[in-house]
């Protein structure tokens, strides 16, 4: 089944919106069978519901351990899977685990029509991770303004500096001691606290 | 010269000495310069060591001899020179299947609670009752396919008279959903390394039924896993880990150091946890019921002592003779001598100048069930259980 209509494409993740990024790549491209599981309970029984052609999961998933049942051969199994990931392709591999993601394909699809789907996983996986870092960085920005805006405070007050005398302080120092602003300002605000 | 390596961890009591030999400097004394590399999934690390992400790898036993023979998965040859335990899961069950079994056994509990085959009896018995009622079949958590978790629980329930894959269901279960699953009344019991078995203890809500070395003796548990290319290209690098990781088991093995090997082991960014739970580990002395009930046990977990480390190929060859009997594997005179060779005890006789002797006779894997183990007769060994799915 599914050579020739669109393969049915079950994600496992838990970070919903990784998933729905994954899932809209996927549509864009025209794979319209996508399906998304992210409770990760009876994880077998649900992938046996969805009766998927191929499954993406993400490397940070302890229940990728759980898939490798679906290589067993048990009566719970009606039809064998088989891992995408061959020795032909290193390639691809290193590029996936790079990434964080793996991909398995259950028996009967042609191996050809997967590459398009792991090469569209591979580049929404980075780019999510992208998105985050960027977000973490913003993140981290926004704290350091705090914190240099508080240790600002604390020189004027103490040193009777103006705000622009007081960043100055700040930056020449960090630039002496080969450190960021950020954690010069911190290491103000550590004292201040233990000399109040 | 240093060396640097990336070796692969699962955060369990059993990469205790990988983590020590980085810790305690006995790596750095060898020039060697390791990162460990925390884990999610023997999948994982199975995938990472296979393409050459690692260097080496904390490995269970079977996924080497699985790797080797491409089982289920794609073919990568790997050697184990280093075993980094032995024994050490437990089975622990919920509240309700201990009173159940404790109920069916014939005879008195203070006796049985710790023989085997009068709890696997037991059990049989609470599956044939639950089929008269119509009960959902019992449903029990193991870590992965090719694991000596599976092949201890499938031996252990065989022998009482259960059939592993008709009267119960075995599902694979990530070592920290075990505890959870357990609790929510998903699984029924498990078999599991430590820390988890205890944790379910302390949390009231498992009881540890048994020790796997009531089932077995001396069972390979987690090797030090290496490409076999590797290991060609790279001897000395090898010998030195291996001589490493000996330093480190041996001062794990010293009593007066095991509070301090807890404390290592319970860093964050290793195992993490509770010292007092791990160190009850190491000493195999383990709070069994929440009622406050310990158990000790010499045999427990060994990590290099009694010539534990010694990777012998006859328990490579159980091994197979598991993988054989439960189906994974049709049995053929080559790929058990394939399998045999990936415990290379000449590698580690050779890294540690030690006159190659075997601490194990070939009878010495000490089930309590079936004939003593035969690695020249594996047909003739599993014709002897009754219960199996060998495919020829």
């Amino acid at each position: 089944m599914g050579t020739e209509s669109s393969p049915k494409i079950v994600i496992v993740d838990e970070s919903p919106i990784r998933a729905a990024i994954l899932e809209e790549g996927l549509r864009e491209a025209g794979f319209t069978s996508v399906a998304h599981i992210r409770e990760m309970h009876s994880l077998l029984a649900r992938i046996y519901a969805l009766d998927p052609d191929v499954i993406v999961i993400d490397l940070e998933n302890p229940s990728r351990d759980v898939l490798e049942q679906m290589f067993q051969v048990s009566r719970a199994v009606r039809r064998p899977v088989a891992m995408f990931v061959d020795q032909s392709d290193t390639a691809s591999i290193q590029a996936s685990v790079d990434a964080g993601v793996s991909a398995y394909i259950v028996d009967g699809l042609k191996k050809e029509r997967l590459k398009p789907i792991l090469d569209l996983c591979i580049s929404r996986f980075n780019a999510f991770a992208k998105l985050q870092d960027e977000l973490e960085r913003a993140r981290s920005a926004l704290e350091d303004r705090k914190v240099i805006d508080r240790a600002k405070g604390i020189l004027m007050r103490m040193k009777g500096l103006t705000e622009d005398e007081a960043y100055v302080l700040l930056r020449s120092t960090a630039m002496r001691e080969k450190k960021k602003i950020g954690e010069i300002a911190q290491s103000v605000l550590t004292a201040s606290e233990l000399l109040k | 010269m240093t060396q640097s390596l990336r070796i692969g961890f699962i955060p369990l009591v059993d990469a205790a000495a990988l983590i020590v030999a980085v810790d305690k400097g006995f790596a750095a004394a060898e020039g060697l310069d390791i990162t460990l590399v925390r884990e999610v999934s023997w999948s994982n690390i199975r995938d990472k060591l296979n393409i050459g992400l690692f260097d080496a790898a904390h490995l269970l036993a079977p996924v080497a001899i699985a790797s080797s023979l491409g089982l289920g998965h794609v073919k990568v040859p790997i050697v184990a020179p280093f075993n980094l335990s032995l024994n050490g899961n437990a089975i622990t069950v919920s509240p309700a299947l201990h009173a159940a079994i404790l109920g069916e056994l014939a005879g008195d509990p203070r006796d049985l609670l710790t023989d085997p085959l009068a709890t696997a009896q037991a059990l049989s018995r609470v599956v044939a009752a639950r089929r008269k009622q119509g009960a959902e079949p019992l449903t029990l958590g193991m870590t992965f396919p090719f694991s000596t978790h599976n092949y201890q629980l499938r031996f252990w329930m065989a022998a009482g008279g259960v059939d592993p894959d008709e009267d119960v269901r075995l599902v694979v279960l990530p070592p920290p959903f075990m505890v959870d699953s357990l609790a929510n009344g998903h699984v029924d019991g498990f078999c599991v390394g430590a820390p988890w078995n205890s944790i379910a203890v302390d949390l009231g809500i498992g009881h540890i039924l048994h020790f796997v070395s009531d089932i077995l003796v001396r069972a390979a548990e987690k090797v030090l896993a290496v490409r076999r290319n590797w290991s060609e290209t790279n001897p000395q690098v090898l010998a030195a880990l291996i001589r490493a990781a000996t330093a480190a088991a041996d001062f794990i093995e010293q009593p007066q150091h095991r509070a301090e090997v807890a404390r290592i082991l319970a860093q964050p960014e290793h195992i993490g946890g509770d010292a007092d739970v791990l160190q009850r580990t190491l000493d195999g002395r383990l709070k069994i019921s929440p009622d406050g009930t310990y158990r000790e046990s010499s045999r427990y977990l060994l990590v290099g002592r009694e010539g534990a480390s010694r990777p012998e190929p006859v328990q490579a060859a159980w091994l197979y003779a598991q993988m054989v009997r439960w189906g994974q594997a049709s049995f053929s005179p080559e790929a058990l001598r394939t399998a045999q060779q990936v415990f290379r005890s000449d590698l580690y006789d050779a890294a540690l100048g030690r006159a190659g002797k075997a601490a194990t006779g070939p009878g010495d894997i000490g089930a309590f069930a079936g004939p003593a183990f035969d690695a020249n007769d594996i047909a003739g060994h599993l014709a002897a259980f009754k219960i199996g799915r060998r495919c020829g």
